[in-house]
């Protein structure tokens, strides 16, 4: 087990048992103007069995397209120049020049690796129920797949998590934002993918939605449901209370990574410093600050 | 001082400042119901709260629970079901016209979402100067009030004037609201959710530009939020809502460390530790 924080580089696992996925040297662009713009820049990660890591960053650092690119979905004008992903004895190469090469990572969409995008829970169709988006989701990934097999499947799922059943006979606009959320989680999961990459799963959640997500997906690597997660967030709270361990990144390049807890207790990098620094808790320090920057402000206006 | 519960009576302005501060804006008994398939669902229910001047008082609470529509009504964008709001004095409940125009440049707000507040066929100059032109700001005065709002939120002119509501990030567009609402020279800013979409190190800064305003401007800002931590930064004093109604309310340091109420307690204590960790 690594014990100290990488300043750069490799996100290197710590794991406890095998090595789940080892994605080395990832180089995204995005291309098609009078520039290509590289957005991920020579990054590799490592993931143990039954891990979550936590990829975090502010916007435009390169951490969706970088979950894009492991999960296989990159098209145009996002271009993957190279990198492979290692999972289960096989190396996939991730790179997307050609048109083609969506065709070859198909078969590993969705059971190998499972995409859970930024904002899923806003795509649900208003005028179907939960139910037939279950069954769309199978038969595009399984056409032999009937109704009742889907549905029985997801049936399994929602009691296997202690979750409602009666869910799937809803409409999106009967849900609340985080059950709507919960639900897209189950269904992007219902292959037993080995990988899942969560985008932004909680940004739009309060609180209680968040932690109920959170306790839910920590359930579903329990559960053997899927072996992994790539969690990428900007919200560092929620990782370092989910992740086994962290990597920051910025401007493309993950600039330190560790295990969760010695990262976020022992940060070496000053990016990784000045992000734990922005965190507001609820809690004395962050008041203490507020009400530190007040006076010094109204020291500065002369305000009585 | 602080409500244990939605039973405590909703008349007791607890929302007083210490101060002797005026009352600014104040809503008393505000209720709104929505009809929905036949049935009544009440989203604030009999809901008084003041805003004394130059203060901010943080509204939190659940997705669900108030405080958006609230805002709404205080805004005089939505009609309210019953109850009075007044505004300096003055019952603005069911002004229309030239008095609801004048009003709006007073009170302004940013929202959460602030794709939905742009016209998609503008770029970000002819928005704020379009705003500047309607306020009958002379065109030589508008170009450097928009430089100086822009740099509020730490924009240059040259990097947003000139583009496309989606040629922008949303934490970029949300930044443009702000400063697009403070070009008004408003007396309250209505901040609904407002740095949802910012990064933590910028969301600080924002917050510290709603401070800087407040003391500098004399700005009264309703901030809504569920981020009970950006409450905990910035709030003088705190409303705590759970469907419709407030059920707790302080200061700062009242609601958030002396919590009365047990979904003030149950809302705080959901909110993630960075030194926790919820593996088992």
């Amino acid at each position: 087990m690594s014990t100290t924080n990488t300043p750069s580089g490799t996100a290197s696992s710590p794991s406890r048992s095998g090595i789940l996925a080892r994605a080395e040297n990832i180089r995204c662009v995005y291309g098609g103007g009078e520039e290509d713009f590289t957005a991920v820049d020579g990054v590799s990660i490592e993931l143990g069995e039954g891990e979550i890591l936590g990829l975090a960053g502010e916007s435009g650092c390169g951490k969706t397209t970088l979950g894009n690119a492991l999960a296989m979905i990159a098209t145009p004008p996002l271009y993957v120049l190279s990198g492979t992903l290692e999972i289960d004895g096989e190396t996939i190469d991730l790179s997307t020049l050609q048109p083609s090469d969506l065709k070859r990572h198909r078969p590993y969409r969705g059971r190998t690796v499972s995409m859970l995008p930024q904002g899923a829970m806003n795509s649900i169709s208003p005028t179907l129920r939960i139910s037939s988006l279950v069954r769309d989701v199978m038969r595009a990934h399984d056409p032999k797949i009937t109704k009742d097999e889907a549905l029985d499947l997801a049936r399994e799922r929602l009691k296997m998590l202690d979750m409602p059943v009666r869910v799937l006979d809803s409409y999106a606009h009967q849900l609340s934002g985080g059950m709507k959320q919960r639900m897209i989680t189950v269904i992007s999961t219902l292959q037993n993918p080995r990988l899942l990459i969560a985008d932004e799963p909680t940004s739009a959640l309060d609180v209680s939605s968040q932690r109920m997500l959170v306790e839910m997906l920590l359930e579903m690597v329990q559960q053997g449901i899927m072996s992994g997660v790539v969690f990428v967030t900007h919200d560092l709270p929620v990782l370092s209370q989910v992740s086994d361990k962290l990597a920051i990144m910025n401007a493309g390049s993950i600039v330190e990574s560790g295990p969760t807890r010695q990262l976020v207790e022992n940060a070496q990098h000053p990016y990784t410093r000045k992000l734990l620094s922005s965190v507001l808790d609820p809690s004395q320090e962050t008041r203490r600050r507020g009400v530190a920057r007040r006076s010094t402000t109204t020291e500065e206006v002369g305000t009585p | 001082m602080s409500e244990p519960s939605a039973d405590a009576p909703q008349d007791d302005m607890i929302t007083r400042s210490t101060t002797d501060a005026e009352i600014l804006l104040s809503c008393q008994n505000v209720t709104k119901e929505f009809s929905v398939a036949g049935s009544k669902i009440t989203a604030v229910d009999d809901v008084s709260l003041e805003f004394p001047e130059s203060s901010v008082l943080a509204v939190v609470g659940e997705s669900g629970s108030g405080k958006s529509t609230l805002a709404r009504m205080l805004l005089r964008l939505m009609p309210v079901t019953s109850g009075t709001i007044t505004y300096r004095g003055q019952d603005v409940t069911h002004l229309r016209g030239g008095d609801l125009r004048e009003y709006w440049t007073d009170v302004q707000a940013v929202f959460q979402d602030p794709f939905s507040s742009f016209n998609q066929f503008f770029t970000v100059g002819s928005l704020l100067r379009r705003g500047l032109a309607l306020a009958k700001v002379p065109k030589d005065e508008a170009d450097a009030l928009i430089e100086e709002c822009l740099g509020y939120v730490d924009l240059r002119p040259k990097e947003v004037l000139h583009k496309f509501p989606h040629q922008m990030s949303g934490g970029q567009r949300q930044r443009v609201m702000v400063a697009r609402a403070l070009m008004m020279r408003p007396k309250v800013l209505l901040a609904d959710e407002a740095t949802s979409m910012l990064d933590a190190t910028l969301r600080v800064n924002v917050l510290n530009v709603l401070h800087d305003l407040k003391n500098d401007l004399g700005l009264t800002v309703l901030f809504i939020t569920h981020d009970i931590g950006q409450a905990c930064y910035l709030a003088d004093r705190v409303a705590v809502m759970e469907r419709g109604k407030v059920v707790e309310r302080g200061t700062t340091e009242e609601v958030i460390f002396s919590p009365q109420g047990d979904y003030t307690r149950r809302l705080l204590s959901d909110v993630p530790d960075l030194r926790g960790s919820l593996k088992p």
